[in-house]
């Protein structure tokens, strides 16, 4: 079972990882999970707050809370968890999205996050519709922290949000922030010249398994957080079948591995930097 | 207007959305955060069904729960033609009624194994599952024979009916649970021969069919 094999990837032991949404935290009952192949038991009581504890060891697990997600290092962090600065501003809504457990690498939740191609096929009527299948071409580069950066991006969308009443050109910005996070900015579809801001925290429970934790900064503006939630898990759903069934489940780091079409530059750049960054935990390593 | 108290991704509520598509009915929604807000237990929608279940309509003040009684319902009172819901026909009302319940055993099968392995709902998985596998043999059994009597669909009529719409969405959703549905080749037929009803729309996690094969 490749699930059973532990992570020895740094950079992803000394990181922070979501590991649960903070509101289905119960005193009653603890909640059991599992990051990097390490089963976790989560309990919270008012007391001692929220306690994280490895099933193998029985050693107690770092955990913070924050962005209304319980969050976990299982070696020493490197770093903090990252900042949004749009969680900051007054008129936006900050939600969780509803945390969805997938059959499937997490890197490859991440690489179909950031594709666009898919749109008119799998989110049809939504985020994209024949015949507006083309992805023009983008722009993708590194940024001076060292995130994977996609601008430019256009595209035809019908429904591009809940509070959407026409299809209009959607403006995208991508940004791989980690290994296994990253985020969306999008036009809002009232106030066009700000964006509304989804990260994908991305959970890699084992090496096939994963659960995606979405964090959805929207401007309050014309809209509920049940329209938000309702609209994102519209979406992710529609995405999830398609994940379940990508074979191999982990994600081919390997250039020869699988053909890119143009439309796939930040895939291809995200495959490259994870090697670059000696990421192989959800992979299948490139042959030397 | 009826208004439905609606969860994108419960299959209880997409089968009234696609009656009521079929059926041509117009209606609104009121998006219930069912996951994680768990607003179908609040006290807001308890004073509307103290089950605490979705999906619930509320047609110009008349509130109705459960699914498969909306369906009964929609039926009946919209449908102008008179075939998802026959009411001039015991023997055909039976079999819908049978095949009601036998819905709900679906429900409580293959959806919990979906909860279960997407949103982290504590059911004995490996039992859920087994439940499911057992329902959908005698489905698939049900529907070969059907075919080989030149029968398309669940109840002995040339025409689907409420118990075809009732029935079909926590199948086409089984592999979410980790149900496959390969040693089922009558019920993938009769999936794909819902998808070509008129006025079928799709959920997240259910697609459209493929172009019609040749006869």
């Amino acid at each position: 079972m490749p699930e059973t094999i532990p992570c020895s990837d740094r950079v992803l032991l000394n990181d922070w990882h979501v590991v649960a949404d903070r509101s289905m935290l119960s005193p009653h009952a603890p909640i059991f999970t599992r990051l990097l192949g390490v089963d976790l038991r989560i309990d919270s009581s008012d007391r001692h707050g929220t306690q994280l504890v490895r099933a193998d060891t029985g050693e107690t697990v770092k955990t913070v809370t924050k962005y209304g997600f319980v969050w976990a290092c299982l070696g020493t962090p490197e770093r903090d968890i990252l900042y949004i600065p749009q969680a900051d501003e007054p008129d936006r809504y900050l939600v969780t999205g509803g945390s969805i457990a997938v059959k499937v690498s997490g890197l490859r939740a991440v690489e179909n996050f950031l594709d666009m191609g898919h749109f008119p096929f799998v989110h049809t009527g939504w985020l994209g519709d024949e015949p507006h299948t083309e992805v023009a071409p983008y722009r993708v580069e590194l940024t001076e922290d060292g995130e994977v950066l996609a601008t430019d991006c256009k595209f035809y969308q019908p429904v591009a949000s809940p509070t959407a009443t026409e299809g209009f050109i959607v403006d995208y910005v991508y940004k791989v922030i980690r290994p296994y996070t990253v985020a969306l900015y999008k036009s809002n579809p009232i106030q066009k010249e700000r964006l509304d801001v989804i990260t994908l925290f991305v959970q890699p429970v084992d090496e096939e398994n994963c659960v995606a934790h979405p964090f959805l900064c929207y401007l309050r503006e014309g809209i509920d957080e049940a329209s938000i939630r309702s609209f994102m898990q519209l979406i992710f759903a529609q995405d999830k079948p398609i994940l379940e069934n990508q074979m191999p489940k982990r994600l081919p780091l390997d250039p020869r591995a699988e053909t890119p079409i143009r439309a796939d530059a930040v895939s291809v750049y995200y495959r490259r930097w994870l090697r670059d960054r000696a990421v192989t935990y959800g992979a299948i390593p490139a042959r030397p | 207007m009826i208004t439905l108290y609606d969860y994108e991704l419960s299959g209880n509520c997409y089968k009234l959305r696609l009656l009521m598509s079929i059926l041509g009915i117009d209606y609104k929604t009121v998006p219930v955060d069912f996951y994680p807000g768990r607003e179908h237990k609040s006290d807001w929608f308890l004073r509307l069904n103290p089950l605490g279940q979705l999906p619930v309509i509320d047609d110009d003040g008349f509130v109705l729960r459960d699914a498969q009684a909306i369906l009964v319902y929609l039926a009946s009172k919209y449908d102008a033609s008179g075939t998802w819901y026959p009411r001039d026909n015991p023997e055909l009302l039976g079999q819908i009624s049978q095949w009601l319940a036998f819905a709900d055993g679906i429900t409580s099968t293959s959806s919990a194994a979906r909860l279960h392995d997407g949103m982290f709902y504590d059911f004995d998985i490996e039992t859920v599952r087994a439940g499911a596998h057992r329902l959908f043999r005698i489905l698939d059994e049900h529907l070969w024979f059907g075919e080989q009597e030149g029968r398309d669909w669940l109840c002995s009529a040339d025409h689907p009916t409420i118990a075809d719409i009732a029935c079909f969405p926590y199948i086409m959703l089984s592999e979410e649970g980790g149900i496959s549905r390969q040693d089922y080749p009558a019920i993938r037929r009769w999936c794909d021969r819902v998808k070509r009803i008129k006025g079928f729309v799709v959920m997240s996690g259910v697609f459209p069919a493929g172009p019609a094969k040749a006869a």
